[in-house]
């Protein structure tokens, strides 16, 4: 099998797989990465989401040839307990989950929405938002903590 | 000589499970081990009960150390629903605490030679005046909690707590936020292979052929399981399992089973089945007022998907004739005896441990999904097997919960009050969960060569808040009514619990239909209810919840206000809504305004964590959901097929908590979603006048509705 190569949270990384094979596959099997969520494996429910150079994508229906050479972020490379990302502090501060199956792939949704756009709107944050789906209703929780990290961001 | 004081009685929990070693222990780093019947489904319910634990043992919260539900040594707490595991766990928690508390402090006197009641805990230390001290961890040896409780010592008060009522952080976020493995599917086990199921379409169907040989060639496929219409792999790989279930999909023919009903003609079809009629309550007034009419209307909800966000999964592993488990099921004692009667062996060798999923809402396929993997579990030579179902699956073979035909007559008097008032309900029962009744319930048991039948679901007894007829008693003051339930013996499509069981439908039609009088009389919805509560506690949830709103603001084009009220079980969480939604394109909800009391709020933050998240469900329930089917088969098995409420669709949700924190808990989880589909479906006949009396409330159904009232 060729080895396809990509960078992911900052690692050089090669590995022998199928092509075709989903790149959340690869991710929680052989790199051992589980913090990206199976939902659906048709993209439409996004905790799965991970960032493949500076946009959000649905790794259960990203094959791995189209990842060739990208950079690869997944919320194991967002941030640690020791160095959090704001995302993840305003995430702990506003509680902002209940059961917390969908949240990697909505912090990864709103860690690329951040980049593009260092001041949005509630409108823009949930608009960023409309492909990650949360069941347990903790939608408004997690717009207002993207928007306290945002401005964390921002503060000099 | 005096008589003691006669002990309250025990905690039900804790009278059932009453070893205080089975609760709370001891370790030697100085942690205090909690071991809950209950379990975490991203309720918050570990931690309000680990605060619940600190306070009464007067130690640090980050001291206490909650343990996972396993039948290998947990309380048997049954199942974590119906928002009652404060109730009942949190009660067990604190009088076993009490209880252990008072042990060590009388150990602790008499060690260091005082009397008890100088003695004070901080932190587990226990001291006293001349800085005598000792601690829990050092008397720990000498105190055996293999004793019963007696609940002689009586739980602190609310002033003594100084961390129960406190918002306090979740202690299962942080592994959430930054992607450690903490789900089922994430645990990693030495030797795990991977299974998965292979489910046809079509419901109840037979498997009439299946050519097994391009699974065959996948690589590292360890077995092909068979016995009747099970059918399953194993493979050292989840792509290997998932490429095996491809090819025995193309192998696979199928015949349909049971016709199902005509999604359209739903309500008729349920009213023409054979059913088992109970009177649910049934009040006379003293000195009948004469009836001068009748009005009678209709209302009904479709079968609703748990839609978990995670597919439902688990791990078996046999180890010669005993076989361990993990799961995600609300009750693992319950799970293991539906799995002892499939496997006809003894309940004491199988062993079910509790690892976390995502929300599951009611009665998913984490059952299910457990004896797939108990099956396959028998061809991995003694390795574990990871079974985790297809998100197909989960939207069509899955239980639902089940539709509802609801059906509210009242007679009037010639002022237009209300004199006497009929409820009748049509529909499934709303529970076949695992572990209640001499057959299983679990899906594979009907489907094995030698197949169990179908469970029928049926409804909890009325003591337990009822199921299809839970919140079906008026909470108002009527003279009379009659309510009775058809629970159908016959179940085409697989209905068991989902959150709030009745209520939702119940809630919906009863705050539907009064405030269609209350629109016939030109009363106020809002004045019209308190008219007829006289309970203090349901009159200042509305009061709270209309002040809040600023009820009621002026109108204006396409935009209408409804209000909606229930107590839980009429036993639970009071709360009281307003919704103001707004009718153009399509139906929005801009705002729910909510008031919850739940008498003592362990975690204020969590309560409202659980209100805002069940106001924001039902809205999903209200605007988009239903479960569609055809003849063969669930046709809404995507999230494409079975839309729900998008971030950019979620209304503002604004909650008080009226606090009491004399009052002993109630759970918060399934307070919203009653008054909140009541309050949404009465703002819509605000906004356009139209009543809409059958869930979903959808842009197609309100057009419909116009057109045929003009």
């Amino acid at each position: 099998m060729p080895k396809i190569h990509f960078r992911l949270n900052g690692a050089e990384t090669e590995i022998d797989a199928d092509p075709d094979t989903p790149l959340l596959t690869a991710l929680r099997g052989p790199l051992g990465l589980t913090g990206s969520h199976f939902g659906c494996g048709a993209g439409e429910c996004g905790a799965c989401t991970v960032i493949v150079n500076d946009h959000a994508i649905n790794s259960c229906d990203t094959p791995l040839w189209s990842v060739a050479d990208k950079d690869i972020t997944t919320i194991e490379g967002l941030g640690s307990e020791q160095n959090p990302h704001a995302l993840q502090r305003a995430f702990i501060a506003e509680q902002a989950l209940q059961c917390g199956y969908c949240v990697s792939g909505i912090l990864m949704s709103a860690a690329a929405l951040l980049k593009r756009n260092a001041n949005p709107t509630s409108t823009e944050v949930k608009a960023a938002l409309d492909r990650n789906l949360c069941r347990c209703g903790s939608h408004n929780r997690m717009v207002r903590a993207i928007l306290r990290a945002a401005a964390g961001m921002r503060a000099p | 000589m005096t008589a003691k004081p006669a002990s309250p009685p025990l905690p039900p929990s804790l009278a059932a499970n009453p070893k205080l070693s089975s609760w709370v222990n001891f370790d030697s780093d100085g942690l205090v081990i909690v071991s809950p019947g209950k379990v975490e489904i991203g309720q918050g319910i570990v931690t309000a009960l680990a605060q619940i634990a600190a306070d009464e043992l007067d130690v640090e919260f980050a001291r206490v150390r909650m343990v996972r539900t396993s039948t290998a040594g947990s309380p048997n707490e049954g199942v974590t629903s119906g928002s009652l595991s404060v109730q009942h766990s949190g009660r067990a928690i604190r009088f076993a605490c009490a209880e252990i508390r008072k042990l060590f402090l009388d150990a602790a006197a008499e060690r260091l030679g005082v009397e008890p009641d100088v003695l004070s805990i901080s932190d587990g230390t226990i001291a006293g005046p001349g800085n005598v001290s000792t601690s829990y961890w050092e008397l720990a040896d000498d105190i055996s909690l293999d004793r019963d409780a007696t609940a002689a010592a009586p739980p602190k008060s609310t002033e003594q707590r100084a961390i129960a009522g406190h918002s306090i952080q979740r202690l299962d976020i942080p592994d959430k936020i930054f992607g450690r493995p903490r789900f089922i599917h994430d645990l990693a086990l030495p030797g795990l292979l991977h299974g998965r199921v292979l489910r046809a379409d079509l419901l109840h169907a037979t498997l009439v052929e299946l050519d097994e040989a391009r699974a065959r060639q996948v690589e590292g496929l360890i077995a092909i399981v068979r016995d009747g219409n099970f059918v399953g792999v194993v493979c050292e790989t989840e792509a290997g399992a998932e490429a095996a279930i491809v090819a025995l999909r193309k192998g696979a023919t199928w015949s349909p089973g049971e016709t199902l009903p005509d999604e359209d003609g739903f309500a008729a079809w349920a009213k023409s089945q054979p059913a088992e009629t109970s009177v649910i309550a049934s009040k006379k007034a003293a000195s009948p007022s004469a009836k001068a009419r009748t009005v009678k209307q209709q209302y009904t909800r479709p079968y609703i998907a748990h839609g978990s966000i995670a597919p439902s999964c688990a791990m078996a592993q046999w180890d010669g004739d005993s076989v361990k488990v993990w799961t995600h099921s609300q009750g693992v004692y319950l799970l293991r005896s539906d799995l002892a009667l499939v496997l006809k062996i003894p309940a004491d060798r199988i062993t079910v441990e509790h690892v976390e999923s995502s929300g599951c809402y009611g009665h998913n396929g984490a059952d299910d999904v457990a004896l797939d993997a108990v099956l396959l579990a028998k061809a991995a030579n003694g390795r574990p097997v990871r079974v985790q179902w297809s998100r197909a699956d989960e939207m069509s073979h899955a239980p639902f919960g089940a539709a509802m035909t609801i059906e509210i007559e009242a007679d009037l008097d010639a002022k237009d009050e209300i004199v006497d008032w009929r409820h009748s309900i049509w529909g499934n029962g709303h529970t076949a969960r695992p572990g209640r009744a001499d057959l299983p319930t679990l899906l594979a048991a009907s489907e094995l060569a030698t197949p169990f039948p179908r469970a029928i679901a049926v409804d909890p007894p009325a003591g337990a808040g009822g199921g299809s007829d839970r919140n079906s008693i008026p909470l108002y003051d009527f003279p009379s009514w009659h309510v009775e339930a058809h629970r159908l013996t016959t179940m085409p499509i697989r209905a068991s619990a989902l959150r709030t069981l009745g209520a939702q439908g119940n809630v919906f039609a009863v705050e539907s239909f009064l405030d269609e009088l209350a629109f016939e009389r030109g009363e106020d919805p809002v004045a019209f209810r308190l008219r007829h509560l006289s309970d203090p506690r349901s009159r200042a949830v509305v009061e709270t919840a209309a002040r809040r709103a600023g009820w009621k603001p002026s109108a204006q084009d396409g935009i209408g206000y409804g209000v909606g009220f229930s107590r839980y079980k009429n036993t639970g969480a009071y709360c009281a809504v307003v919704a103001e939604v707004e009718v153009g394109e399509d139906i929005r909800v801009r705002k729910l305004t909510l008031a919850v009391d739940v008498g003592e709020a362990i975690n204020p933050d969590g309560v409202i964590n659980q209100i805002e998240g069940g106001a924001i469900q039902a809205t999903s329930w209200v605007l988009k959901e239903r479960v569609r089917f055809d003849k063969t088969r669930i046709t809404s098995n995507s999230w494409t097929d079975y839309p729900i409420l998008l971030f950019s669709e979620v209304p503002d949700v604004d909650v008080e908590v009226i606090s009491r924190p004399e009052i002993d808990p109630v759970g918060a989880g399934e307070a919203a979603h009653g008054p909140v589909t009541a309050a949404i479906a009465n703002a819509v006949f605000d906004a356009l006048g139209v009543r809409l009396r059958d869930l979903p409330i959808t842009r197609d159904r309100l057009i419909a509705a116009m057109e045929l009232s003009s």
